[in-house]
């Protein structure tokens, strides 16, 4: 029997459908960036090592170079450059990475910033890390500390080594994220009186 | 690489029936093994049949605290589901010590059991291999083994399982489900792996084409008290150079319940039963626990450069025993159970750190 090895497919990134035509051993790495000219996902190890293509995949943070394109087809995808609305302002992530140099030379940044995206979501809806004392549900939420953030985001490395400056951009980015959150909840409580 | 059909698999039976139509067909879950090893040649499917889209991904607890995990549970979704937490407190630990939050979100608890070696020497498709091509030579055993199997191996073969997941799964009297174009089958744990003998390259006791449809935990109390612990060469995100699930119920002063398991030093997860007998119905103190590690590590046959692991193993179980005896008894206890029965050699004459 003769398989193809090649798909057409339609890709959904940034909110937008692409039709491709894919030989099945593309990632969805290279077809991000090499068929969509999607470049802000990085190539480090190719070997799901150093996390410098991570990109969300409904959602979820995951590294693309471990992806083919085929296998995402159905799903939503969001890189860095779907993060923010184009000339509108900077996703908070971004903006604290910015303000913080949470980086140097920045190849591993739009890894770093997608992976913070999601850590932040992750300890918002109450998951543990292996730095979190007790995993027990009744111990309830661990607060965000500088040592929660380095075991969370140690899929993304650095080789310049900004992890000072990436540890103080992802705290303060959810930092903003809680208050933001309470400020919602103040008007929403506003609104009900 | 080699070029590759691929189907996206929508009912098990489907799945199966893919796979028994051509044996050079594999399952893709995650793939976060599996394309990886793609790209270094080390597999070379003629068709890759993806599973992500069946209905696997449920997790079930009973009344009785009996747990039922689908195949396609992603390791993030088991290590944050609540009951699994509350229940079996050193799973979810072992699963969140295993990879990177990205590579979590996309593993699946059936390809975490399937993952292959590490084993730099599997990895290179340039050299000999017994587990990758049998019968070529092993280089490990007289080469790079600093961090290779001190258990159960033989001349054939010395790689580790690289699985956190399964070292907890292994104490917690886990189950296999699988289903095959035969029909379905259930493995326990303790015979999925097969022993590394004169055959490396067979790791399992599955069928032929068998896919993973779900890992089922029996009910056990002693689980609520458990604790994963792993030792490794930087603070995250890598493998284990030992690790350890231990549970504890301690009844007036004497072990009343145990499970204990360690990971990285065969080529399964290895359940320490030797251990567990001494244990059980023992004080439950330092030197009762000393005592069942090296019960268990009678056993180790270190390499070279490997026999440090013999003396880690030891240490590592004595003070998470001890934690989870002070744990149980209260902070009173503390003093009773520790300190640690530390620096000390094991009985294989491994060296002291």
């Amino acid at each position: 029997m003769q398989t193809s090895t090649s798909s057409e497919i339609t890709l959904d990134v940034n909110g937008e459908e692409h039709a491709l035509s894919v030989d099945h051993r593309t990632t969805l790495l290279d077809a991000l960036r090499e068929r969509l000219d999607l470049t802000g996902s990085k190539k480090g190890c190719d070997h799901g090592q150093c996390g410098a293509c991570t990109v969300l995949v409904d959602g979820r943070r995951t590294v693309a170079c471990l992806q083919f394109a085929v296998a995402a087809e159905g799903r939503e995808i969001t890189t860095v450059e779907g993060l923010a609305p184009e000339g509108g302002a900077l996703h908070p992530v971004q903006q604290a990475f910015l303000d913080l140099d949470g980086y140097q030379c920045g190849y591993c940044t739009p890894g770093q910033i997608c992976s913070a995206v999601a850590v932040i979501e992750e300890h918002a809806a109450g998951w543990p890390s292996a730095a979190t004392d007790d995993v027990r549900p009744e111990s309830g939420a661990s607060s965000l500390t500088p040592e929660e953030i380095r075991e969370r985001m140690s899929g993304n490395l650095c080789r310049c080594g900004a992890y000072v400056s990436i540890v103080e951009a992802v705290a303060r980015a959810a930092d903003e994220r809680a208050a933001d959150e309470r400020g919602a909840a103040a008007s929403t409580e506003e609104a009900a009186v | 690489m080699r070029e590759f059909g691929y189907r996206r698999a929508s009912d098990v039976a489907g799945a199966v029936a893919l796979l028994d139509a051509d044996p050079e067909a594999r399952f893709l879950g995650g793939g976060t093994n599996l394309v990886d090893l793609m790209k270094t040649g080390v597999e070379r499917p003629a068709q890759l049949v993806d599973v992500r889209a069946l209905p696997l991904d449920g997790i079930e607890v009973s009344e009785s605290g009996a747990a039922r995990i689908g195949a396609t549970v992603t390791n993030s979704d088991l290590a944050v589901h609540s009951e699994i937490r509350r229940r079996w407190p050193a799973l979810a630990q072992a699963v969140l010590a295993g990879a990177s939050g990205q590579l979590r979100n996309m593993a699946t608890v059936g390809g975490n059991l399937l993952q292959r070696t590490r084993c730099g020497y599997f990895a290179d498709v340039s050299g000999p291999c017994n587990k990758r091509v049998p019968g070529s030579g092993c280089p490990a055993v007289e080469g790079e083994h600093h961090n290779h199997a001190i258990l159960d191996a033989t001349d054939h073969c010395v790689s580790v399982h690289p699985s956190d997941m399964g070292v907890a799964l292994a104490a917690f009297d886990a189950v296999v489900e699988y289903e095959t174009a035969a029909g379905t089958g259930e493995l326990p744990l303790a015979d999925f792996y097969l022993p590394v003998g004169d055959t490396p390259h067979l790791e399992t006791a599955l069928p032929p084409g068998a896919l993973i449809t779900a890992v089922t935990l029996p009910p056990a109390p002693v689980a609520a008290h458990s604790r994963y612990r792993k030792v490794r060469e930087r603070a995250s995100y890598a493998f284990a150079l030992g690790s350890l699930t231990a549970a504890l119920e301690v009844r007036e002063g004497t072990v009343a319940d145990v499970r204990l398991a360690w990971g990285a030093v065969a080529s399964r997860p290895w359940r320490a039963r030797a251990a567990e007998e001494v244990l059980l119905g023992a004080p439950a103190a330092a030197a009762t626990f000393a005592a069942a590690a090296d019960a268990e590590l009678a056993a180790a046959r270190p390499l070279t450069h490997n026999a440090w692991k013999v003396t880690l193993l030891r240490n590592l179980t004595v003070a998470v025993l001890s934690e989870l005896a002070a744990d149980a008894t209260g902070p009173a206890a503390d003093r009773a159970a520790g300190p640690a029965a530390g620096p000390a050699t094991g009985p294989a004459g491994g060296e002291t750190r």
